[in-house]
């Protein structure tokens, strides 16, 4: 079974993160990290391969340079090779071009599977998965809180405020699983001595027969008008419970109309 | 006037406000039309026209309730090349932006997600990076789909009669590969719905276990307030996921929050932090949370929340 995991590098969320002058994400200003929602869906590659005895997993991202940093994370943890498509010309790509390139990307990789993560946390849009999955023609099992593959048959569960529902499909597949998977394991020591040999492919726009002017800032299908910060919430008043905590909450409460 | 088509969503029929906030939307930029996927169609018509929706196009052939997502973007894309809509709004729920995600590729359409406003001219309004940031933008090419968060506007009625259009779809072999085999409905809290509650009364790790839940239940019912938690309360399984509020949770943006045993994790912070007023309970006085309460009490949640609770009860009378 091949299976590629889609794996993005974004600037860490504990940082103060910004925008840079030309409104696209600032990578320089807040250190970079495998995103934590990705974590999961290569701690899921990992298990498959593990309870079928066999399969080859391919990491794959799409970012500057420092993505690499992703990929050796990834590998760190397990899986046998990465792939990191980077070229200045995709500097400020909208998510209809990052699907286009790593669309792109995973055919050439031929996988049975395609693991991603549910939303990535800097964008948190949540879209490439089902864009993959409308380019690539695969069954789009997608937001999987549980998955299971048995033989060609992928199932996985659902969750959502109505239901709980299982869907059903057969390889090739794309799933993005959520942070209800399961923790992901943590890099050992030599794991990471040895994600420093696993063979990592360096991919240029050209090298995926993409036109650099699909993407870009330039072809984005949406313009950015206005960037603001939002104020800071002004200091409120705390007070310590000496035994009338909740009285005193609740003339605040009585105050703001809300009993 | 162009059609601005309008995804509902719906329990069987019954409108979900939200469908009706986009309808109220879809007015400044032209026409609303309504999109009805599955069964329902005649229970939903007259809150739809009285929302302002002129056409109701209805879908419900079996593969609609059969597969997954794929079949209503088969749908979806038959009515907008056949309407040239001048926008399609859809609902931020995890269904809604994966509808609005593989349109835009098929329509070769820019996409928005999770916009809080959208104005007349298209411009939307989103709140990044766990909302520290406002962006305003507009989709440049081809037609503008937007998928749009709870309570981006307030409803208003605007009653028509609308017409309604059964639609022929002819399904890609594609489309209906993720087969829907069971379906396990959920109990209902009988609590006001979590991202429309105009308070939200939520527990962290603080609360110490699944029966911690009940002092945070107790002040939400004596509130009329739907039930939150944190990422730390629902991964230990004390409460359900589905009640999550946060960045791999629920965004909400009530008038009141409460947080209790919470300490105020930037990805918590990222589900609540638009909210008008915060109030914080924490035993911790270095808690992050109080950075963004408007009021805080340092001390004992089962001290004070229950005291609390007793309070309304008796202000209520
Ligand atoms: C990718 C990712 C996504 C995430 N998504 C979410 C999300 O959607 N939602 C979310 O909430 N988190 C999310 N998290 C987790 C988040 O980082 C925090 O771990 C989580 O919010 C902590 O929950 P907590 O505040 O309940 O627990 P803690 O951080 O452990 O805080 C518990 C607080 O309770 C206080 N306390 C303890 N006992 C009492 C008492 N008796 N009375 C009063 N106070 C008491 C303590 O002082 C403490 O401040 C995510 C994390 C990651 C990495
Ligand atoms: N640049 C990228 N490189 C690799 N994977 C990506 C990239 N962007 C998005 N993804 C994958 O798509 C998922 C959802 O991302 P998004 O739609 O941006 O929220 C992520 O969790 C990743 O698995």
């Amino acid at each position: 079974m091949k299976i590629v995991v889609l794996v993005k590098h974004v600037p860490d969320a504990a940082g103060d993160r910004s925008f840079s002058g030309d409104t696209t994400t600032d990578r320089a200003a807040v250190d970079g990290r495998l995103s934590e929602l990705d974590e999961y869906a290569v701690e899921q590659a990992l298990q498959v391969v593990e309870k079928a005895g066999e399969g080859e997993i391919t990491f794959l991202t799409m970012g500057p340079e420092a993505a690499s940093e992703a990929l050796r994370k990834a590998l760190s943890m397990g899986g046998d090779a990465g792939v990191h498509v980077v070229d200045d010309a995709l500097h400020g790509s909208d998510a209809i071009a990052t699907s286009l390139v790593l669309a792109a990307a995973v055919r050439r990789l031929e996988p049975d599977v395609v693991i991603c993560g549910m939303a990535s946390t800097d964008g948190t849009m949540s879209v490439v998965p089902a864009m993959l999955a409308e380019r690539l023609g695969l069954t789009g099992l997608t937001l999987a809180a549980s998955l299971t593959i048995e033989g060609n048959t992928v199932t996985i569960r659902r969750d959502s405020d109505e239901a709980s529902t299982t869907i059903t499909g057969s390889l090739p597949a794309l799933i993005s699983v959520t942070d209800q998977t399961g923790e992901a394991r943590y890099p050992s020591f030599k794991g990471i001595m040895a994600a420093k040999k696993k063979p990592v492919e360096t991919l240029t726009l050209a090298d995926l027969g993409i036109d650099p002017a699909q993407v870009g800032l330039g072809a984005a299908w949406s313009a950015v008008d206005n960037i603001a910060k939002r104020p800071a919430r002004q200091a409120g008043t705390i007070v310590t419970d000496e035994g009338d905590g909740g009285v005193k909450l609740a003339d605040f409460l009585a105050a703001g109309k809300f009993i | 006037m162009a059609e601005v088509l309008v995804i509902v969503d719906h329990v069987d029929g019954a409108v979900r406000k939200t469908t009706t906030e986009l309808l109220t939307i879809a007015r400044r930029l032209g026409e609303p039309a309504a999109v009805f996927f599955g069964a329902g169609a005649d229970a939903a018509t007259e809150t739809l026209g009285n929302f302002g929706a002129t056409k109701i196009y209805v879908v419900d052939d079996a593969e609609i309730a059969q597969f997954l997502v794929a079949p209503k973007v088969d749908a979806l894309v038959t009515i907008a090349q056949q309407a040239s809509p001048a926008a399609i709004l859809v609902t931020s729920t995890s269904e809604g932006k994966e509808i609005a995600a593989r349109a835009a590729v098929r329509l070769d359409s820019g996409l928005i997600t999770d916009a809080v406003d959208v104005d007349a001219s298209g411009v939307a309004t989103q709140s990044v990076f766990a909302a520290s940031y406002v962006i305003s933008s507009k989709v440049t090419h081809g037609t503008p789909i937007i998928t749009v968060k709870p309570n981006a506007a307030a409803p208003e009625a605007a009653p028509t009669t609308p017409s309604v259009e059964k639609v022929a779809v002819a399904y890609g072999a594609t489309s209906t590969t993720a087969q829907i085999t069971n379906v396990a409905p959920r109990a209902k809290s009988g609590r006001p719905e979590l991202t429309e509650a105009a308070i939200v009364v939520s527990g962290g790790r603080g609360v110490g276990g699944p029966e911690g839940f009940s002092v945070v239940e107790a002040l939400a019912d004596s509130l009329n307030a739907a039930v939150g938690a944190s990422r730390a309360a629902t991964d230990a399984g004390w409460y359900p996921h589905a009640f999550q509020v946060g960045q791999t949770g629920k965004t909400v943006s009530p008038q009141l929050y409460m947080a209790n045993g919470i300490s105020g994790a930037i990805q918590h912070r990222a589900g609540m932090q638009t909210s008008k007023t915060i109030v914080a309970v924490n035993k911790d006085a270095e808690a992050p949370i109080f950075e963004l309460a408007d009021y805080g009490v340092v001390g004992d949640l089962f001290a004070v929340v229950p005291q609390l609770t007793e309070e309304v009860g008796k202000r209520k009378g």
